[in-house]
Protein backbone atom coordinates (compact mmCIF):
# COMPACT_ATOMS: atom_id res chain seq x y z
CA UNK A 1 0.00 0.00 0.00
CA UNK A 2 2.80 2.41 0.96
CA UNK A 3 4.55 1.64 -2.32
CA UNK A 4 1.41 2.48 -4.29
CA UNK A 5 0.94 5.77 -2.44
CA UNK A 6 4.57 6.79 -3.07
CA UNK A 7 4.19 5.84 -6.75
CA UNK A 8 0.98 7.84 -7.06
CA UNK A 9 2.53 10.92 -5.45
CA UNK A 10 5.62 10.69 -7.65
CA UNK A 11 3.54 10.16 -10.81
CA UNK A 12 2.01 13.59 -10.15
CA UNK A 13 5.05 15.33 -8.63
CA UNK A 14 7.58 14.66 -11.42
CA UNK A 15 5.42 15.91 -14.34
CA UNK A 16 4.32 18.87 -12.21
CA UNK A 17 8.01 19.84 -11.76
CA UNK A 18 8.46 19.75 -15.53
CA UNK A 19 5.29 21.81 -16.16
CA UNK A 20 6.14 24.33 -13.43
CA UNK A 21 9.69 24.68 -14.77
CA UNK A 22 8.29 25.35 -18.26
CA UNK A 23 5.74 27.86 -16.98
CA UNK A 24 8.26 29.77 -14.85
CA UNK A 25 11.03 29.76 -17.48
CA UNK A 26 8.75 31.29 -20.13
CA UNK A 27 8.08 34.23 -17.82
CA UNK A 28 11.62 35.62 -17.40
CA UNK A 29 14.78 36.20 -19.46
CA UNK A 30 17.46 35.87 -16.78
CA UNK A 31 19.94 32.99 -16.67
CA UNK A 32 18.92 32.24 -13.09
CA UNK A 33 17.05 28.89 -12.90
CA UNK A 34 13.89 30.26 -11.29
CA UNK A 35 11.85 27.23 -12.38
CA UNK A 36 13.85 24.70 -10.34
CA UNK A 37 14.18 27.21 -7.50
CA UNK A 38 10.37 27.49 -7.38
CA UNK A 39 9.64 23.74 -7.20
CA UNK A 40 12.37 23.20 -4.60
CA UNK A 41 11.09 25.97 -2.33
CA UNK A 42 7.41 25.01 -2.67
CA UNK A 43 8.20 21.32 -2.06
CA UNK A 44 10.30 22.16 1.02
CA UNK A 45 7.47 24.31 2.42
CA UNK A 46 4.90 21.54 1.90
CA UNK A 47 7.13 18.85 3.41
CA UNK A 48 7.73 21.14 6.40
CA UNK A 49 3.95 21.36 6.90
CA UNK A 50 3.58 17.56 6.66
CA UNK A 51 6.34 16.95 9.23
CA UNK A 52 5.08 19.66 11.61
CA UNK A 53 1.46 18.55 11.47
CA UNK A 54 2.44 15.61 11.73
CA UNK A 55 0.71 13.73 8.90
CA UNK A 56 0.06 10.00 9.27
CA UNK A 57 2.09 7.33 7.43
CA UNK A 58 -0.25 7.11 4.43
CA UNK A 59 -0.34 10.85 3.79
CA UNK A 60 3.41 11.08 4.39
CA UNK A 61 4.02 8.37 1.77
CA UNK A 62 1.66 10.00 -0.78
CA UNK A 63 2.48 13.68 -0.30
CA UNK A 64 5.88 13.62 1.42
CA UNK A 65 7.97 10.78 -0.04
CA UNK A 66 6.04 10.58 -3.32
CA UNK A 67 4.83 14.04 -4.28
CA UNK A 68 7.32 16.41 -2.55
CA UNK A 69 10.23 14.04 -3.24
CA UNK A 70 9.52 13.90 -6.96
CA UNK A 71 8.46 17.56 -7.28
CA UNK A 72 11.80 18.71 -5.86
CA UNK A 73 15.16 17.78 -7.33
CA UNK A 74 18.80 17.92 -6.40
CA UNK A 75 20.12 16.61 -9.73
CA UNK A 76 18.63 19.44 -11.81
CA UNK A 77 19.68 22.00 -9.18
CA UNK A 78 23.32 20.82 -9.24
CA UNK A 79 23.47 20.52 -13.04
CA UNK A 80 22.11 24.04 -13.51
CA UNK A 81 24.68 25.33 -11.03
CA UNK A 82 27.45 23.54 -12.94
CA UNK A 83 26.29 25.02 -16.26
CA UNK A 84 26.18 28.54 -14.80
CA UNK A 85 29.75 28.12 -13.51
CA UNK A 86 30.94 26.62 -16.82
CA UNK A 87 29.37 29.54 -18.67
CA UNK A 88 31.39 31.99 -16.61
CA UNK A 89 28.41 33.11 -14.52
CA UNK A 90 30.04 32.20 -11.23
CA UNK A 91 28.14 34.78 -9.22
CA UNK A 92 24.80 33.42 -10.44
CA UNK A 93 25.99 29.88 -9.69
CA UNK A 94 26.89 30.92 -6.15
CA UNK A 95 23.60 32.81 -5.78
CA UNK A 96 21.72 29.71 -6.92
CA UNK A 97 23.43 27.52 -4.30
CA UNK A 98 23.19 29.96 -1.40
CA UNK A 99 19.70 31.16 -2.38
CA UNK A 100 18.23 27.67 -2.91
CA UNK A 101 19.63 26.31 0.35
CA UNK A 102 18.74 29.38 2.44
CA UNK A 103 15.25 29.89 1.03
CA UNK A 104 14.54 26.13 0.92
CA UNK A 105 15.53 25.80 4.57
CA UNK A 106 13.50 28.88 5.51
CA UNK A 107 10.49 27.45 3.64
CA UNK A 108 10.82 24.11 5.48
CA UNK A 109 11.01 25.93 8.83
CA UNK A 110 8.07 28.19 7.91
CA UNK A 111 5.92 25.22 6.87
CA UNK A 112 6.83 23.36 10.04
CA UNK A 113 6.09 26.38 12.26
CA UNK A 114 2.84 27.13 10.42
CA UNK A 115 1.58 23.56 10.93
CA UNK A 116 2.54 23.71 14.60
CA UNK A 117 0.73 27.02 15.17
CA UNK A 118 -2.41 26.07 13.24
CA UNK A 119 -2.75 22.59 14.72
CA UNK A 120 -0.88 23.23 17.96
CA UNK B 1 27.02 10.45 -36.08
CA UNK B 2 25.34 13.74 -35.14
CA UNK B 3 27.49 16.64 -34.01
CA UNK B 4 27.80 17.09 -30.23
CA UNK B 5 25.35 19.84 -29.37
CA UNK B 6 25.80 22.77 -27.02
CA UNK B 7 25.10 21.43 -23.51
CA UNK B 8 21.71 22.49 -22.22
CA UNK B 9 21.44 24.51 -19.03
CA UNK B 10 18.39 22.77 -17.52
CA UNK B 11 18.04 18.97 -17.71
CA UNK B 12 14.31 19.23 -16.98
CA UNK B 13 13.40 21.65 -19.74
CA UNK B 14 15.63 24.17 -21.50
CA UNK B 15 13.45 26.53 -23.53
CA UNK B 16 16.44 27.75 -25.57
CA UNK B 17 16.56 24.25 -27.08
CA UNK B 18 14.04 24.06 -29.97
CA UNK B 19 13.29 20.36 -29.33
CA UNK B 20 12.38 21.15 -25.72
CA UNK B 21 10.08 24.00 -26.75
CA UNK B 22 8.30 21.72 -29.18
CA UNK B 23 8.10 18.50 -27.16
CA UNK B 24 4.91 19.35 -25.29
CA UNK B 25 2.99 20.39 -28.45
CA UNK B 26 4.16 17.43 -30.53
CA UNK B 27 3.26 14.64 -28.10
CA UNK B 28 2.34 15.94 -24.66
CA UNK B 29 0.83 12.70 -23.32
CA UNK B 30 3.86 10.57 -24.23
CA UNK B 31 6.35 13.02 -22.75
CA UNK B 32 4.39 13.51 -19.51
CA UNK B 33 3.82 9.75 -19.20
CA UNK B 34 7.55 9.09 -19.65
CA UNK B 35 8.34 11.67 -16.94
CA UNK B 36 5.73 10.20 -14.59
CA UNK B 37 6.94 6.62 -15.14
CA UNK B 38 10.57 7.62 -14.57
CA UNK B 39 9.57 9.67 -11.54
CA UNK B 40 7.81 6.67 -10.00
CA UNK B 41 10.88 4.44 -10.48
CA UNK B 42 13.23 7.07 -9.06
CA UNK B 43 10.99 7.82 -6.07
CA UNK B 44 10.56 4.13 -5.21
CA UNK B 45 14.33 3.59 -5.36
CA UNK B 46 14.78 6.60 -3.05
CA UNK B 47 12.10 5.37 -0.63
CA UNK B 48 13.69 1.91 -0.57
CA UNK B 49 17.11 3.30 0.33
CA UNK B 50 15.69 5.66 2.95
CA UNK B 51 13.72 2.77 4.44
CA UNK B 52 16.83 0.55 4.52
CA UNK B 53 18.97 3.18 6.25
CA UNK B 54 16.77 5.35 8.49
CA UNK B 55 18.28 8.06 10.70
CA UNK B 56 17.11 9.77 13.91
CA UNK B 57 16.41 13.56 13.71
CA UNK B 58 19.75 14.24 15.42
CA UNK B 59 21.65 11.93 13.04
CA UNK B 60 23.26 12.45 9.63
CA UNK B 61 20.90 11.46 6.80
CA UNK B 62 23.29 9.11 5.03
CA UNK B 63 20.66 7.56 2.76
CA UNK B 64 19.45 10.91 1.37
CA UNK B 65 23.06 12.14 1.16
CA UNK B 66 24.00 9.08 -0.93
CA UNK B 67 20.84 9.44 -3.06
CA UNK B 68 21.46 13.10 -3.84
CA UNK B 69 25.19 12.82 -4.55
CA UNK B 70 24.85 9.69 -6.72
CA UNK B 71 21.89 11.23 -8.57
CA UNK B 72 24.03 14.31 -9.29
CA UNK B 73 26.89 12.15 -10.57
CA UNK B 74 24.45 10.33 -12.86
CA UNK B 75 22.81 13.52 -14.25
CA UNK B 76 26.33 14.71 -15.17
CA UNK B 77 26.99 11.42 -16.98
CA UNK B 78 23.56 11.40 -18.66
CA UNK B 79 23.68 14.96 -19.94
CA UNK B 80 27.21 14.45 -21.32
CA UNK B 81 26.10 11.29 -23.15
CA UNK B 82 22.93 12.93 -24.51
CA UNK B 83 24.91 16.01 -25.54
CA UNK B 84 27.38 13.77 -27.37
CA UNK B 85 24.51 12.04 -29.19
CA UNK B 86 23.01 15.39 -30.20
CA UNK B 87 20.10 14.90 -27.82
CA UNK B 88 19.62 11.14 -28.17
CA UNK B 89 16.18 9.54 -28.23
CA UNK B 90 13.45 12.20 -27.73
CA UNK B 91 12.17 10.39 -24.62
CA UNK B 92 15.60 9.67 -23.08
CA UNK B 93 15.91 13.03 -21.29
CA UNK B 94 12.26 13.17 -20.13
CA UNK B 95 12.36 9.57 -18.83
CA UNK B 96 15.88 9.32 -17.38
CA UNK B 97 16.74 12.92 -16.51
CA UNK B 98 13.43 14.59 -15.59
CA UNK B 99 11.77 11.38 -14.38
CA UNK B 100 14.19 8.84 -12.89
CA UNK B 101 16.93 11.16 -11.60
CA UNK B 102 14.57 14.03 -10.77
CA UNK B 103 12.33 11.62 -8.86
CA UNK B 104 15.28 9.88 -7.21
CA UNK B 105 16.97 13.02 -5.87
CA UNK B 106 15.11 15.32 -3.51
CA UNK B 107 15.52 18.84 -2.25
CA UNK B 108 12.56 18.81 0.14
CA UNK B 109 13.87 15.93 2.29
CA UNK B 110 17.28 17.65 2.32
CA UNK B 111 15.83 20.95 3.58
CA UNK B 112 13.51 19.31 6.12
CA UNK B 113 16.26 16.99 7.43
CA UNK B 114 18.43 20.05 8.16
CA UNK B 115 15.48 21.82 9.80
CA UNK B 116 14.64 18.75 11.89
CA UNK B 117 18.24 18.37 13.08
CA UNK B 118 18.13 22.04 14.17
CA UNK B 119 14.81 21.48 16.00
CA UNK B 120 16.25 18.37 17.68
CA UNK B 121 19.19 20.45 18.97
CA UNK B 122 21.92 19.08 16.71
CA UNK B 123 23.21 22.18 14.87
CA UNK B 124 26.58 20.52 14.20
CA UNK B 125 24.95 17.62 12.36
CA UNK B 126 22.65 20.05 10.51
CA UNK B 127 25.57 22.14 9.29
CA UNK B 128 27.71 19.12 8.36
CA UNK B 129 24.83 17.57 6.41
CA UNK B 130 24.00 20.89 4.72
CA UNK B 131 27.58 21.49 3.58
CA UNK B 132 28.49 17.87 2.74
CA UNK B 133 25.44 17.46 0.48
CA UNK B 134 25.97 20.72 -1.41
CA UNK B 135 29.70 20.15 -1.90
CA UNK B 136 29.29 16.44 -2.63
CA UNK B 137 26.55 17.14 -5.18
CA UNK B 138 28.54 19.82 -7.01
CA UNK B 139 31.73 17.74 -7.11
CA UNK B 140 29.71 14.71 -8.29
CA UNK B 141 27.92 16.51 -11.12
CA UNK B 142 31.16 18.15 -12.30
CA UNK B 143 33.00 14.80 -12.18
CA UNK B 144 30.21 12.93 -13.97
CA UNK B 145 30.14 15.56 -16.72
CA UNK B 146 33.92 15.95 -17.13
CA UNK B 147 34.89 12.28 -17.01
CA UNK B 148 32.10 11.22 -19.38
CA UNK B 149 32.78 14.02 -21.85
CA UNK B 150 36.50 13.20 -21.84
CA UNK B 151 35.90 9.46 -22.38
CA UNK B 152 33.50 10.17 -25.24
CA UNK B 153 35.95 12.61 -26.87
CA UNK B 154 38.76 10.07 -26.61
CA UNK B 155 36.59 7.36 -28.13
CA UNK B 156 35.46 9.64 -30.96
CA UNK B 157 39.08 10.62 -31.73
CA UNK B 158 40.10 7.00 -32.21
Amino acid sequence: MTVLLIALGAAVGAPLRYLTDRAVQTRHDSAFPWGTFTVNVVGSLLLGVLVGWPAGPALTALLGTGFCGALTTYSTFSYETLRLAQGGQRLLALANVVGSVAVGLAAAAAGYALARVLLG
Amino acid sequence: MPEPSEPRSDPDVDLRVPADRRELTVRPATVLAAIAAGGVLGALARAGLQHAAPHPPTGFGWATFAINTSGCLLIGVLMAVLGHLGGGHPLARPFLGVGVLGGFTTFSAYAVDIQQALVAGAPGTALAYLAATVLGALVAVALGDAVTASLLRRRAAR
